[in-house]
């Protein structure tokens, strides 16, 4: 060692690097092991939600029509024909929910993103993510408290203003026909999905306008482009693939949602388009939520197996739209 | 567009004044109130319905005449807009208003204190202490299942994952967070039906419902969060011969803490609102139950549910536990951003 | 307390792609060495692996040998952790904690790796460092400020205070003074010639004026083209390489003619 003349405040002498000497390497295989697990954990939480729910749907699955005859809320149906109208429900209040809320948030993503004074976007986009932090149950209270009342008007004019007199007259009843107070109807619980699934599509929507590549705004701007214009040539094309990835993250969320459902809507288990009219629809959800108490037996397990059908629903819905958002970030060059 | 002509100097557009807008809106406002004087009556809602609409046609077609087709469509792009925009925050502002309104009346120290023993018919005493109790139980369980394991999940996703599990582990979180919560119920209902019996219920089977539903949220917040220190800390903590998982915890974890308490309690609020899965699991009690893993236990999300459906006084008690939940949230959400504003190192970002 | 380094027919790959090919290069102790080069050449690649960062990265590797004071860097059983308490390491950001006070950050690598340390030992190897960094003036006031309080400049030698306070055998700097403005690097260049009488110094550097002012050696690297290894061209004493350098690229690099 070439060193013999140490400054004096040097207590030791340096240390040789040691084979053999690992600081820190079993706290390191302890520490990475932990983390994996807990990685793979969330993997078998997952595979045992699907098991699980598979386990107990299977006797529903496979037992015989006559095996429902008496369970009470099927009302004797066998299991695919008592599915069917539920399915159709919750695709019903969803797809009204995507009507309403996706140009809505397009709108707000437009407004925060491009329209608010900067300083005031971040707070504004703060106030709609409160939305999202409201609990379901109180949403309920409000559809049935603030929003059925409102509506009502709405939906009385809707169902008898002279269109669609005309067209009952002429042609056969319209969804719009035979409105009957209060509300519960599947436009108004659809309505209230839309604003519980709105935070949720704006929030992705907005980022994806912020994303924008300036240069792209900045071309079209120095075209003499209208700010509509610009966000036409330059904002929408480029958000098109976010848009429409929000749009299934807000379908995956709409159509699990559950205490909107069972508390605005009145329930019926048919199949048809009588948007105003009560007692006509149910989504599988809040079919479960109000079933699921007083059910026994087969009864819980073919509740169980509905509930299973709507697990696959959302699952594949929400692989769809991340997919597309990876797509997306691969090929933008966005991020 | 017509033919460009030779050069011509800028052509000077005819705009509408910037103060155009207000007296538009006025006017509109003024005459959605007289159509409605037409028929029943003006109601505020009416009013500022047909108000909005006379407006985006007024505004379009003046912009129209004066300033032109282009100018119009911008007028109207910004109209709708804004319009958008203010439409979102009416139920936002209505709910709070008309939760704190109805809330009230019950609404007090007593209410927060008392259960619902002994509590029958038009009595208008009783209270939510043992469904607060309860959320905190189910909702405590649920944190001390998902916080760590949400927190590991993100630090091997960050520091440790590459390949395949990592990858797959990512987009199936992304995916668990679009899990429907009455899923979440039947899977926690089905699993101790399945190991215990069908008699168990306890805050143990909610709290576990709720844990489904909580973990990819915290995975997705404090990956965010671990994303977001500069990988020039930890190089510099292992340049100095500080093994991996010291600089983890003491570099990486410390930089984001502030970051990843706003995620976690941004999660609890999303959990502790949750009504369907605990409606299956843990169903509904009038006293405290002290016991986490015995019996039947009150929640507020469903002590409002329960208590609204029963109508009469109790769906005052309804609307005050309501107030109680939603304080609790906007708490949860208020706090959370001081946090990561306050407490946020400076030269981190 | 100060270590020569010998490297032999170092490669650096990462994962197929060979980065730097056949480095071999004494290092003395007690001296400066700069390494330059054109950027992407693989200096500040091979800098990293004389303490073994460039393992940070996945799938990167080493074959050859490099040797401190006869131990092996890369010999079996050597744990790369021992091996950059032995070797600091100084960043082309300054980068202290920033959510520890400048004290913290400077007992850093004493706190970090969970060690005991009494408060008045604490108390004077916070000076100590401080004052070999040349910042104990400008701070000893606020010891309990922030780091990211300070400026580039001193941010920096707070850094370079961090890296002595392990008690290192060998610093690495890779471009350090490249994020500063001139007067900080004049303070870290004095700094540099005053450390030398008690470390080895490794330098990598774009500024060929600062190669010339603070180092003993020179090392430059150079690479044939993208996607080619990078090599060792030439190394000599300081003086003789930007004077007259053996080979046609040197100097072609050092007068400016080049990249």
């Amino acid at each position: 060692m070439a060193v013999t003349d140490s400054p004096p405040s040097e207590p030791e002498a340096p240390p040789k690097v040691r084979a053999g000497r690992a600081p820190g390497r079993l706290g390191n295989r302890v520490f990475q092991g932990i983390s994996t697990a807990s990685g793979i954990f969330i993997l078998v939480i997952l595979a045992a939600v699907a098991i699980f729910l598979l386990v107990r749907a299977w006797p529903a699955v496979t037992a015989a029509p006559s095996a429902f005859e008496d369970v009470g809320f099927m009302l004797g149906r066998d299991l695919w024909s008592w599915v069917w109208p539920l399915l159709f429900g919750t695709a019903i209040s969803s797809v009204i929910a995507l009507v309403v809320a996706v140009p809505l948030s397009i709108g707000i993503g437009l407004f925060i993103s491009h329209y608010a004074p900067r300083r005031l976007a971040q707070g504004l986009g703060y106030l709609i993510d409160l939305l999202a932090a409201i609990p379901s149950v109180i949403f309920g209270l409000w559809g049935i408290q603030w929003l059925q009342p409102l509506v009502s008007p709405l939906f009385t004019w809707l169902s008898t203003n002279p269109a669609t007199a005309w067209l009952e007259e002429n042609v056969g009843p319209t969804i719009f026909s035979g409105y009957q107070a209060p509300a519960r109807n599947i436009l108004t619980a659809g309505l209230v999905l839309a604003i519980m699934v709105l935070p949720i599509i704006t929030a992705t929507v907005r980022e994806v306008f912020l994303q924008t590549p300036r240069l792209h705004e900045e071309a079209s701007l120095a075209l003499g482009a209208t700010r509509w214009e610009m966000i036409r040539q330059a904002v929408l094309p480029f958000g098109r693939s976010g848009v429409i990835s929000a749009t299934m993250l807000g379908l995956g969320r709409a159509l699990g949602e559950t205490m909107a459902v069972l508390m605005v809507l009145s329930p019926g288990y048919l199949i048809n388009f009588f948007l105003l009219q009560p007692g006509q629809h149910q989504s599988i959800a809040a079919n479960i939520a109000s079933h699921f108490p007083e059910a026994s037996g087969i009864g819980v397990d073919a509740l169980i197996a509905s509930g299973l059908i709507l697990f696959v629903m959302t699952f594949g819905v929400n692989l769809v739209a991340r997919w597309i958002i990876a797509r997306r970030a691969e090929f933008s060059g966005a991020n | 567009m017509s033919v460009t002509t030779p050069p011509v100097p800028v052509r000077t557009t005819r705009r509408l004044p910037r103060w155009a807008p207000i007296p538009v809106l006025v006017a509109s406002l003024l005459l959605a109130a007289g159509i409605q004087f037409l028929g029943d009556g003006p109601t505020i809602a009416g009013v500022f319905f047909i108000g909005a609409i006379l407006f985006g046609i007024i505004m379009t077609v003046t912009s129209r005449v004066v300033e032109g087709e282009r100018y119009a469509k911008d007028r109207l792009a910004t109209t709708l807009v804004t319009f958008a925009f203010l439409l979102a925050l009416i139920p936002l502002v209505s709910l709070l208003w008309i939760v704190i309104r109805d809330g009230v009346k019950r609404f007090s120290w007593e209410f927060l204190t008392t259960d619902m023993t002994g509590i029958y018919g038009q009595m208008v005493e009783g209270g939510a202490f043992h469904a607060i109790i309860g959320t905190v139980y189910v909702t405590g369980i649920a944190s001390i299942i998902a916080i760590p394991l949400g927190i590991f999940t993100a630090i091997y996703l960050v520091e440790y994952g590459r390949g395949p599990l990592s990858r797959g582990i990512t987009v199936l979180v992304d995916v668990m967070t679009g899990i429907p919560s009455i899923v979440a119920g039947l899977f926690a209902f089905t699993l101790f039906l399945v190991i215990v019996g069908p008699a168990y219920k306890s805050a143990l089977i909610g709290g576990i419902a709720l844990a489904v539903l909580m973990t990819p949220v915290v995975v997705r917040s404090v990956e965010e969060m671990l994303r977001l220190v500069p990988n020039e800390l930890r190089e510099a903590s292992y340049a100095l011969g500080v093994p991996k998982w010291l600089t983890i915890v003491k570099v990486v974890l410390r930089t984001a803490i502030a970051g990843i308490t706003t995620g976690v309690m941004i999660a609890i609020a999303r959990v502790i609102g949750e009504t369907a899965p605990l409606l299956l699991t843990v169903g509904i009690a009038t006293a405290v139950n002290w016991d986490a893993f015995d019996g039947r236990i009150a929640t507020l999300p469903v002590f409002v549910y329960r208590q609204y459906a029963q109508g009469g006084a109790s769906a005052d008690r309804a609307w005050a536990a309501a107030l109680t939940l939603i304080i609790i949230v906007m708490l949860l959400n208020l706090v959370a951003r001081l946090v990561s504003r306050y407490f946020s190192p400076k030269g981190a970002r | 307390m100060s270590k020569r380094i010998d490297v032999n027919d170092l490669n650096v790959y990462y994962g197929d792609f060979l980065a730097v090919e056949g480095v071999n290069m004494v290092i003395e102790a007690r001296s400066v060495t700069a390494l330059i080069g054109p950027s992407g050449c693989g200096k500040s690649t091979f800098l990293r692996t004389l303490n073994r960062m460039h393992e940070v990265i996945p799938k990167a590797y080493v074959t050859g040998k490099a040797v401190m004071d006869g131990q092996d860097l890369y010999g079996p059983g050597v744990d790369p952790v021992e091996v950059r308490r032995q070797v600091g390491m100084v960043f082309q950001r300054p980068n202290p904690f920033p959510t520890m006070s400048i004290a913290d950050n400077v007992l850093a690598g004493v706190r970090l790796n969970n060690r005991r340390i009494s408060r008045s030992d604490a108390t004077d190897l916070v000076e100590r460092s401080l004052t070999g960094a040349n910042l104990w003036n400008e701070v000893k006031d606020r010891l309990d400020r922030p780091g990211s309080s300070l400026s580039g400049g001193q941010q920096q030698r707070l850094c370079i205070a961090r890296a002595i306070a392990v008690e290192p055998q060998v610093l690495l700097m890779d471009e350090p003074c490249s994020a500063l403005d001139p007067i900080s690097t004049l303070a870290i260049e004095d700094l540099i010639a005053e450390l030398k009488n008690n470390y080895t110094i490794v330098i990598v550097t774009h500024n060929m004026q600062q190669a010339a002012r603070v180092s003993d050696r020179t090392g430059f690297f150079n690479i044939a083209g993208t996607g080619k290894p990078g090599h060792l061209i030439e190394m000599d004493d300081t003086t003789t390489m930007f004077s007259t350098p053996s080979v046609k690229a040197t100097e072609d690099y050092i007068s400016g003619r080049f990249g």
